[in-house]
């Protein structure tokens, strides 16, 4: 009996064709053979994913959001895995209070961080930095990683840490061959989570990016903000595919579903 | 770096665990969540706590033209806010939006997780991956998206005359209804995701048991389901309420440089009035209003649906 209706699955495919239209739209878009807007009627043509290589300030934003998101997702990682493990594990005053303020980015407006970081940034003389754009995500995407790695550390078997602390391994080494192996599915997909958001990262990174130091979404909003060309769908289109590309990987890997919904959000 | 870093919090810790006997047992205890938690708490209070309550004071500066930021201390920018006209309007303008974005995402958003929920295994998994995917890509490609249908091709207005629904185009470009439709795009991911997780606490026999008790296919919808699902729906109101309030990109595109919400007018502020201290000032009451509420409503929601949670 729990099977969906006509009635329902009308709903549900307007519902898909509402999410898909406008990326598919921009897909469609980009392979325009005429050099304004349109849908490419008079035949499909690769020109202006051409084009992006001879704008070599699109291919630099993003070589630049590769490198922002893998450095400051590693940080985040690093900076979690010791506060996950310290949640998980122990009851300590302050417990409660400390993983709030951990995942307190999550309440903070990214417009409200932006402000907050050109202000701090240019009194500390790191304004227009890619050290201050890496410390900036570094905080923002903090809390992903940490949410997962905080769910792996939580479901752990600390039996197998005993067995081999009790068989004279240190602490280091518990952690590197015991401790680390078993919580890596949680570190990864957290690591992934957080270069995403990195990667993705508009509103806060507007406001401390410097046209010499960008990123790619910042560069194709201020680019959009001037002008709607076939350009800028093409990028668009081209961060689509990889995106798809990627999502697909994940999702045999690890499970698109278990790494959104994010197990352990308590 | 990292690997540097858990080592050093890692032998601090434990240097008592392998060699200690119990006495080191309650030492260990004491300090070790406090240093593993040490460089993260390091981490936010440089780069949060601090930016924040700098953000805070430059609110209290005064701003002229041709004197730029004054370093006093005074409210003169919030009462602005509060008393002028023009203020009001984008702050009333952006909790409209975002009140048909939340009431629109729950209109679509919850009946799809439960659809969703009764599809066979590998449609499902296609379908949710559809549903979810749009989260990963970027908020500016998807919003260049709904740019391209509304203005440029102008093909929604097209296909809306060409099936005979209206007789002349709608003008969504520039206007609340384009900011409202675009952002109920970007966000109705989060409230599917809410809704489903909610849906993954109800066991599909109940409403089996419900209907063979001679129950009508919508009474077990409504006496059945949808208490189960309420919470799910209010939860992932607030994520999207709290994110459509302090939205930037995409109203910065669709509703361009006249139609300004909170966010943008913080941003016009900012980077081209250069007012910088009543730009904080609009920050800093955007961020009050997004704690109080996500914080008010979850203690609301968590008292008022206590054994739905447990």
């Amino acid at each position: 009996m729990n099977r969906n209706g006509p009635i329902a699955l009308i709903f549900h495919t307007l519902f898909l064709a509402f999410l898909l239209a406008p990326i598919l739209i921009v897909c469609v878009v980009a392979f325009t053979s005429q050099g304004y807007l349109s849908l490419p009627t008079q035949g499909l043509s690769l020109r202006w994913f051409k084009a992006i290589a001879d704008n070599p300030e699109f291919v630099r934003a993003f070589r630049d959001s590769l490198v922002l998101g893998a450095i400051s997702s590693t940080l985040a990682v690093g900076f979690s895995i010791p506060a996950a493990l310290a949640i998980a594990r122990h009851q300590f005053p302050g417990r409660e209070a400390i993983t709030a303020l951990f995942l307190s980015p999550l309440m903070v407006p990214h417009i409200v961080l932006g402000i907050a970081f050109l202000r701090f940034f240019t009194q500390i003389g790191l304004g227009g930095t890619f050290a201050g754009l890496v410390l900036s995500h570094v905080v923002i995407i903090l809390p992903f990683a940490l949410r997962l790695i905080l769910a792996a550390s939580t479901g752990m078997d600390r039996s197998i840490e005993n067995a081999a602390a009790s068989l004279g391994a240190t602490s280091w080494t518990t952690f590197r061959r015991v401790t680390l192996p078993l919580i890596l599915p949680g570190v990864a997909s957290g690591w992934v989570l957080a270069f995403i958001n990195s990667f993705d990262e508009v509103t806060m990174t507007v406001f401390i990016a410097s046209p010499e130091t960008t990123t790619l979404p910042v560069r194709l909003f201020l680019y959009i903000q001037d002008n709607i060309d076939p350009l800028v769908a093409a990028v668009s289109a081209a961060l689509i595919f990889m995106t798809v590309g990627a999502m697909l990987v994940l999702d045999r890997l690890y499970g698109l579903e278990r790494l959104l919904v994010g197990r352990g959000q308590e | 770096m990292t690997a540097v870093d858990s080592q050093n919090i890692m032998d601090t810790g434990p240097a008592t665990d392998t060699a200690a006997p119990p006495p080191a047992e309650p030492e260990r205890r004491n300090w070790a969540p406090y240093l593993l938690s040490l460089p993260a708490l390091a981490l936010y209070a440089v780069l949060l706590l601090v930016p924040l309550a700098m953000t805070f004071l430059l609110s209290l500066n005064s701003f002229g033209f041709y004197t730029g930021i004054q370093d006093v201390w005074q409210l003169g920018n919030y009462i602005d806010i509060v008393t002028d006209d023009y203020f009001h309007e984008i702050f009333l303008r952006t909790f409209r939006i975002a009140v048909l974005v939340t009431l629109l995402c729950a209109v679509l958003g919850a009946p799809e997780a439960y659809v969703l929920r009764r599809m066979k295994s590998p449609w499902r998994g296609l379908c949710l991956l559809v549903v979810l995917g749009p989260l990963l890509i970027s908020v500016v490609s998807r919003t260049l998206g709904w740019a391209l249908l509304f203005g440029s091709t102008g093909i929604i207005n097209t296909a809306l005359m060409s099936i005979g629904l209206i007789a002349t185009p709608i003008e969504f470009m520039y206007t609340e209804t384009g900011v409202v439709i675009a952002l109920t795009h970007v966000l109705v991911p989060f409230m599917v995701l809410s809704v489903w997780a909610s849906l993954q606490r109800l066991d599909p026999q109940v409403e089996n048991a419900a209907l063979s008790l001679g129950a009508k296919p919508f009474t077990v919808l409504r006496r059945v389901v949808l208490p189960q699902v309420v919470p799910g729906i209010l939860s992932g109101s607030i994520i999207v309420f709290a994110l459509a309030a302090s939205a930037f990109a995409t109203p910065a595109i669709i509703g361009g440089r006249r139609l300004k919400v909170a966010a943008t007018l913080a941003y016009d502020e900012f980077l081209n009035t250069l007012n910088w201290p009543l730009g904080a000032a609009v920050a800093i009451l955007l961020l009050i209003a997004n704690v109080v509420i996500i914080v008010g409503c979850n203690r609301l929601i968590e008292r008022r649906y206590k054994q739905v949670f447990e």
